[in-house]
């Protein structure tokens, strides 16, 4: 983060505040909010709320109390969240490869675009979870179906976006291409991929929370593992902690997975950054 | 000039619509999926159709417009606030992002069992469910188009006597305009979405999502499902271009929309 901040003179006031505060200070106000949060439990004694450290302690009796062989983790990490990790994972990748491959060809042919232009809007704007149980009659319960329902509800941004960036290739570069008369696949690999890169990575990044949207609501009607089916369970038990859990897990598995690809969008899009001082607009 | 390729963009737009139904309906008909599954586009047409005139799902439409509508609101009352304050004191931002990164990926959708429980399957539990997912999209684009603000005008708004509230509201607001409504336009997506999920789980009440709930128990209504989830497409469809159509005619000074889409 600071490095790439170094580098953007742009805004200098938003710029500097970056640069200078410390990463203490934000992990000081998380643990400031979390103490706060722990006090107002405490008072309140409201079974809807347990208190954060009764959160942590049910997380760790859940996941984390496994023989140091296994690095703590318990079974449950292998029924609970591992199946989930590659459903989530699984139909982001086919959705991103999909939906750049198939969103490059449209944005290249303004023709092909006029054609499919409304029909996509309509599509993105379909609710995915309405569509879950023609899913479920079409490919039945199972990872199939849960995978089908992550890479129809994620692929719109990032068709979208690889359309918009593909579009926008700078008319120099398309003239130099054809000057040179670049081959096909350095045409499709040097230029406008590159290109488009920058709008590529923002619908990612909006596609993987979806994926952990779609990866929760599609577990919740549709298996017998993974975080969605646990946190169903632990509402027919009425088990609060349990719950509170798994959303707790849940955020910072959403962290996580945001940072890991912030971390590669960065060193993928050096180039740009350097060019233009910051990353595409983050949603 | 400019003219007629609007006008052909726009039968195209229509032959590739239609290109869309009749492909629906041959797959629909020649069998490679039980008809009962995949249903043509007539029979789905024909469905919603039917639920159009039948006296009931008029008012399942008005419910989940109107829900949708109150979270939507909901959500720009807090974000863009929230975002203005974020936004214009850089360092309030920074210090407080590790909390936003840590709340902003929670699912939603993992919410709502949780929320049925607290506040039952009615308005309050679906508006708590949109706003928690809809307000990230508008608070993000408000900071971002706030950053975008010419800090010239700003200081000469500052060097002519403005305070700090008036340089916000009179100088960064308007500037950051464009990227809010592009927010606002991302969160009217999410929350609809959210909307249809809340009713769909919540069970009770009425809605589009409770419609398509009710429709796919059992095995023979599936054309109401598709009409239902038909039904709600529009509804997004439409208030897309509803605020689009906002953004280009309200901001006139800013004709450029900025944000990711």
């Amino acid at each position: 983060m600071t490095a790439m901040m170094f580098k953007a003179p742009s805004h200098g006031l938003a710029r500097r505040a970056f640069a200078t505060a410390p990463v203490l200070a934000r992990w000081a106000v998380l643990a400031g909010l979390v103490a706060l949060w722990e006090l107002a439990t405490w008072r309140a004694e409201n079974p809807f709320f347990p208190r954060p450290t009764a959160i942590a302690e049910a997380i760790k009796e859940q996941w984390l109390s496994g023989p140091p062989s296994r690095l703590f983790l318990t079974e449950a990490v292998r029924e609970d969240v591992l199946p989930s990790l590659v459903r989530l994972l699984g139909g982001w990748a086919i959705a991103g490869v999909l939906g750049v491959s198939l969103g490059l060809a449209i944005g290249r042919s303004a023709w092909l675009e006029d054609f499919l232009a409304p029909v996509l809007h309509f599509l993105r704007a379909v609710p995915p979870p309405a569509l879950l149980p023609v899913f479920i009659v079409l490919i039945g319960l199972g990872s199939s179906m849960q995978l089908a329902v992550i890479i129809f509800g994620v692929i719109w941004p990032i068709l979208l976006n690889a359309v918009d960036g593909a579009r926008s290739v700078p008319a120099t570069q398309v003239d130099t291409a054809r000057v040179f008369r670049v081959s096909r696949l350095r045409w499709l690999f040097g230029v406008v991929l590159p290109s488009a890169s920058p709008k590529i990575f923002a619908g990612l990044r909006i596609s993987l929370s979806l994926s952990l949207i779609l990866m929760v609501i599609s577990e919740q009607v549709g298996s017998s593992n993974g975080l969605g089916s646990s946190l169903v369970d632990a509402q027919r038990n009425f088990s609060l902690r349990s719950m509170w859990a798994v959303i707790v897990l849940l955020g910072v598995l959403g962290y996580l997975l945001n940072s890991g690809l912030l971390a590669i969008e960065r060193r993928a899009l050096r180039w740009h950054l350097g060019s233009s001082g910051q990353l595409a607009d983050t949603t | 000039m400019a003219v007629s390729s609007v006008s052909s963009a726009v039968v195209r737009g229509a032959i590739g619509v239609a290109a869309f139904l009749v492909a629906g309906e041959v797959i629909g008909r020649i069998g490679i999926v039980a008809r009962t599954y995949l249903p043509p586009t007539s029979d789905v047409l024909g469905a919603l159709w039917q639920m159009l005139s039948a006296e009931g799902f008029g008012t399942d439409v008005l419910v989940t417009a109107a829900n949708w509508m109150l979270g939507l609101a909901t959500a720009v009352a807090i974000g863009v606030p929230l975002g203005l304050l974020l936004g214009s004191v850089p360092r309030l931002n920074e210090v407080s992002r590790l909390v936003v990164e840590f709340l902003r990926p929670i699912p939603s959708v993992a919410l709502i069992p949780l929320m049925v429980l607290v506040l039952g399957t009615g308005t309050e539990m679906r508006v708590f469910v949109m706003v928690f997912a809809a307000v990230w999209p508008i608070l993000f684009n408000t900071i971002y188009g706030l950053m975008e603000v010419d800090p010239l005008a700003k200081e000469t708004a500052r060097s002519y006597g403005s305070g700090r509230l008036a340089v916000a509201l009179r100088v960064s607001l308007p500037s950051a305009a464009p990227f809010v409504l592009t927010g606002i336009r991302l969160a009217a997506t999410t929350a609809l979405i959210l909307e249809v999920t809340a009713e769909y789980f919540g069970g009770a009440g009425r809605g589009i999502g409770t419609v398509i709930s009710v429709a796919s128990f059992g095995s023979g209504q599936k054309d109401v499902v598709l009409a239902g989830a038909l039904a709600a497409g529009v509804l997004g469809l439409l208030a897309n271009l509803a605020l689009e159509y906002t953004g280009r005619h309200t901001l006139v000074w800013a004709h450029q929309p900025g944000g990711a889409r």
